[in-house]
């Protein structure tokens, strides 16, 4: 059947995980038409970002059983080298090109390197390098100044296409009109189903199955033949190489980029939360852990506000529910996901028959 | 009883007791070769004593979380949530002492800051004793789960703090007769830094002690090597564990509070902030190793300070440097734990 | 014939995907010497290490002295009196000797606490122990820290010895001197549960004997029995005792 072969055989497998799957897609495809405003065509976009963002996490940890906190690192690979090229070089679509070719060859570089590196060392090592590796990468970023914008970043000019001030007609279509903005989102859009039905596809390869086993087994995967090195340093650069084109689209969206925009620690500790709520190993986690997480990150804090508000004279509880601490819930929701919900929610509702 | 006929393929002399000596020599190693580039021998001098200084507050604060992986093959993340905690009780214990920390009297200084350290050291025991409890002591030898939970941990206890003291950096100066330095011959130490490696050297002494001359401190040894042989000898080392965890975390707790002080400011991501210091040390080290974490600190206090001296913008790599060429020496760290 | 101190009940093990032992009967009698015997993989260190309780047996009951201790936790299984000397030895490389002893004697807090009748025993039985009290035990040759891991199981009293092919890897006359230290431990009425590959050790010592392969109990009987029968060495253990004298 066509809708197998597009998605690689890896259906979702469960009434409720397909209509929420379902849901979330539409409500992507449609979004400038059925969500009006800026905020939330910036809510959209930002979901299919994190979606290709945490899907290449989930590849490197839930798929092979790595722990790596240099995610955010390829991340910013992407967005640093598009913003560059595109401040540096004009605003032009062979910017664009050359800003994610040499942005994708360094992190292809790097994540090569630590790859490498990684298998001398144990598991709780490497975790412990990446981490050292993603703060360095970090300062980094932010000292050289010349280049990076330092602190306060850059701002940049995209192709003109994709600008607010361009337009396709004067004439609204349905509803919206067709300006760059409109353009920028369904690019960001179309990039994302494809490089997620790219992921899942590779994930349900013959490579895709050797990683499993290789997460479920080492030894035994060496023992049958498979060098584990190889397989490890090319899910390390596949999952680095993914990230880095979502830090491409995420400056093409942006305009802006600095080094909180995706370098932040806080961002390393949002995709393992999304990864983990959703569910890992699944890949369709990441779209529903995304998707969650963001809009919660966007629109709980209102909720919160109100929660906050309502509790005004208690001791204590108003700082418990107030919007900036939102985390907090989150992270005690994540905490319970990793005793309770180990699937995550894709998991549960896959066992739930 | 009959004699045992000692068979002639027993050899009479062992070799000589060897103390693996090299790596001792690593620190005043650095110190030597940073002399050349410090410009003025005094400024050598309050460098290495500030560098000590630093090292001892991240001794102090390492040297728990490497024996707990040590013996349990634990790893935390969330340790740096210890290190928060101390700060934070440290300011607000010292503002209650108001009175005490504003004097220039030494002695009532050192009396203000002893219940700090104290309740520090008692809060973060008590907290660490609930984290095992709750978050580790359901993720036994998951490794993975062990990461990803620790870190939630941290994220939760990070927030606390927020909740409690607020999510803006607080300052927290030094008492009176703690600031300003002493002139040895040319060279400006400064009077805190050198209250730190004091205390520093105590603790090193005291756990140098626990584990050398007790029983308790014997079982921490040998179950870092083989924690099935403890077990099979029978001591239920489960409880050695949380007893090691909450040590551990009481550690931190008396870290942070110096750690604070020695930044003159606290904020809730400190402990995320140094988590990446002390990971760096205790690799360094040998995960297990206190002996290495002391020259592993020691080694990255010291070079913090030249780099940050020398070319600041130098300073977190040069720290990954020392990582990656002592992992090239000797790719377990310093003093590799025997038997893992 | 008293009642056995150690059975095994149709005790089965896996680990991880592994089934190890299957269905292993086996009894060790009070007092007596027992040696397990069989080829690599046959499952005897698993049956040690399921009695001690490092491994959790899935199915069957361990009866020690009558009490089911299958699920016990394993220093709850040594406070009954069962000592371990494991293949690998066990030994704390880091500590001294006399670490290592006091370690072993569960109750003592310095070396002044072990009982000095039985410490002058143990320097007897194995010289090296007191020579090289204050060195650090991983400096110890192979056979040295072998003695060290037997001295540390009966540096107090234990009703159960489980000891894992004491003899490997030692050089002859060092065998001899455990065979001289074990005739010497039989004498004080410990029962020890013996796993050897090494048949020529073993018959020296053992007074009943248990063969197994592929996880199960293929024969039992005494060690006269099997000594004196080299037909059925031949088949059970596939060896003739020509060739290992």
């Amino acid at each position: 059947m066509m809708l197998h072969r597009v998605f690689s055989g890896d259906l979702p497998r469960n009434r409720l995980l397909t209509v929420m799957l379902l849901a979330i897609a539409v409500a992507l495809a449609f979004a400038p038409f059925v969500f009006p405003g800026a905020k939330a065509l910036n809510v959209a976009a930002k979901i299919c970002i994190f979606i290709v963002l945490v899907a290449s996490f989930d590849l490197l940890l839930g798929y092979t059983g790595i722990v790596s906190f240099a995610h955010t690192m390829f991340f910013g690979i992407g967005t640093y080298g598009v913003s560059i090229a595109l401040a540096r070089m004009g605003p032009s679509w062979p910017a664009v090109a050359a800003g994610a070719g040499g942005a994708l060859a360094l992190s292809l570089a790097l994540s090569l390197l630590i790859g490498l590196f990684s298998l001398r060392v144990k598991a709780i090592f490497y975790a412990m390098i990446t981490l050292a590796v993603a703060s360095a990468f970090q300062t980094l970023a932010s000292q050289l100044s010349e280049i990076t914008g330092g602190e306060d970043g850059l701002n940049f000019k995209v192709p003109e296409m994709l600008t607010p001030g361009f337009s396709l007609s004067e004439q609204p279509f349905l509803g919206v009109s067709p300006d760059g903005k409109l353009i920028s989102y369904y690019l960001v859009f179309a990039a994302t189903v494809a490089l997620f039905l790219v992921m899942l596809r590779i994930v349900n390869s013959p490579f895709g199955r050797v990683l499993q086993a290789i997460r479920e087994n080492a030894f035994r995967a060496e023992a049958l033949g498979y060098r584990t090195v190889v397989y490890r340093t090319a899910s390390n650069v596949l999952s680095a190489g993914f990230a880095t084109l979502a830090g491409a689209l995420l400056a093409l969206w942006l305009r802006y980029n600095g080094p909180d925009t995706s370098l932040s620690f806080e961002i390393m500790i949002d995709i393992l939360l999304m990864v983990v709520i959703g569910g890992m190993g699944t890949m369709y986690g990441a779209v529903v852990g995304a998707a969650l997480f963001i809009v919660a990150q966007n629109y709980l804090q209102d909720l919160m506000r109100i929660a906050s508000d309502a509790v005004e004279g208690v001791p204590l509880l108003p700082d418990l529910v107030h919007p900036d601490r939102w985390l907090l819930w989150l992270g005690i929701l994540f905490i319970l996901s990793v005793y309770r919900f180990p699937a995550g929610i894709v998991g549960k509702l896959r066992a739930m028959k | 009883m009959s004699a045992v006929a000692v068979a002639p393929a027993l050899p009479d002399a062992l070799p000589a007791v060897k103390l693996d000596r090299l790596p001792l020599l690593l620190v005043p190693a650095l110190a030597l070769i940073a002399l050349p580039f410090m410009g003025s021998f005094s400024t050598w001098v309050t460098l290495t004593v500030a560098g000590i200084a630093m090292g001892m507050i991240i001794f102090i604060i390492a040297s728990g979380l490497t024996l707990v992986f040590g013996l349990m093959d634990v790893l935390n993340f969330g340790h740096g949530v210890f290190i928060a905690l101390g700060a934070y009780l440290a300011i607000s214990v010292l503002g209650l002492m108001g009175g005490w920390t504003a004097s220039e009297n030494l002695l009532l200084n050192l009396l203000a800051l002893l219940p700090a350290m104290l309740v520090a050291i008692a809060v973060a025991g008590a907290v660490g004793f609930a984290f095992e409890r709750v978050i580790i002591r359901p993720v036994y030898g998951q490794h993975l789960k062990q990461i990803l939970i620790t870190m939630g941990g941290m994220i939760v206890g990070e927030e606390l703090i927020k909740v409690i003291w607020g999510p803006q950096t607080i300052p927290l100066p030094l008492p009176a007769a703690f600031r300003g330095s002493l002139l040895l011959g040319e060279a400006a130490v400064e009077k805190y830094r050198l209250i730190a490696v004091v205390i520093g050297l105590a603790v090193f002494a005291a756990m140098f002690w626990v584990l050398s001359r007790t029983k308790a401190g014997l079982l921490i040894r040998a179950g870092v090597q083989d924690r099935e042989m403890v077990e099979s000898l029978g001591y239920r080392i489960r409880r050695l564990f949380v007893g090691v965890f909450v040590a551990g975390s009481s550690l931190a707790g008396l870290g942070g509070v110096m750690w604070g002080l020695y930044q003159q400011n606290v904020t809730p991501q400190m402990g995320a902030q140094v988590n990446v210091l002390i990971f760096i040390v205790i690799i360094i080290g040998g995960l297990g190793s206190v002996g290495g974490c002391f020259i592993g600190a020691l080694l990255v206090g010291l070079l913090a300070n030249y780099t940050g001296f020398l070319a600041p913008k130098v300073a977190l790599f040069s720290n990954i440097l020392l990582m990656v060429v002592v992992l090239l020496w000797r790719p377990q760290g310093i003093y590799p734990v025997a038997n893992r | 014939m008293s009642a056995p101190l150690l059975r095994l009940e149709g005790v089965h093990t896996h680990i991880d995907a592994y089934h190890i032992l299957h269905g292993v009967d086996l009894e060790v009698a009070q007092g007596e010497l027992t040696v397990l015997l069989g080829r690599n993989g046959a499952g005897k260190t698993t049956t040690l290490r399921t009695v001690m309780g490092l491994w959790q047996a899935t199915q069957g009951r361990v009866l020690f002295e009558g009490e089911d201790i299958a699920r016990s936790h394993t220093p709850q299984i040594a406070h009954r009196g069962i000592a371990y000397v494991p293949e690998n030895m066990g030994i704390f490389g880091d500590l001294t000797v006399r670490e290592n002893m006091i370690l072993a004697a569960r109750g003592a807090r310095r070396a002044e606490d072990i009982d000095a009748g039985r410490l002058e025993w143990i320097f007897n039985l194995f010289p090296a122990i007191k020579r090289f009290w204050q060195h650090p035990a991983g400096l110890l040759s192979g056979g040295q820290k072998q003695m060290l891991a037997v001295a540390r199981a009966i540096v107090e009293p234990r009703k159960l010895l489980l000891v894992d092919e004491p003899s490997k890897g030692l050089a002859p006359a060092i065998i001899q001197n455990m065979i001289a230290a074990f005739r010497e431990l039989k004498q004080t009425d410990t029962t020890i549960l013996l796993v050897e590959q090494n048949f020529n050790f073993a018959r020296q010592l053992g007074d009943r004997v248990a063969v197994m392969d592929d996880g199960r109990i293929v024969h039992t009987g005494t060690m006269a029995e099997l000594a004196a029968d080299e037909e059925l060495q031949q088949r059970l253990l596939g060896l003739s005792l020509a060739a290992h004298q």
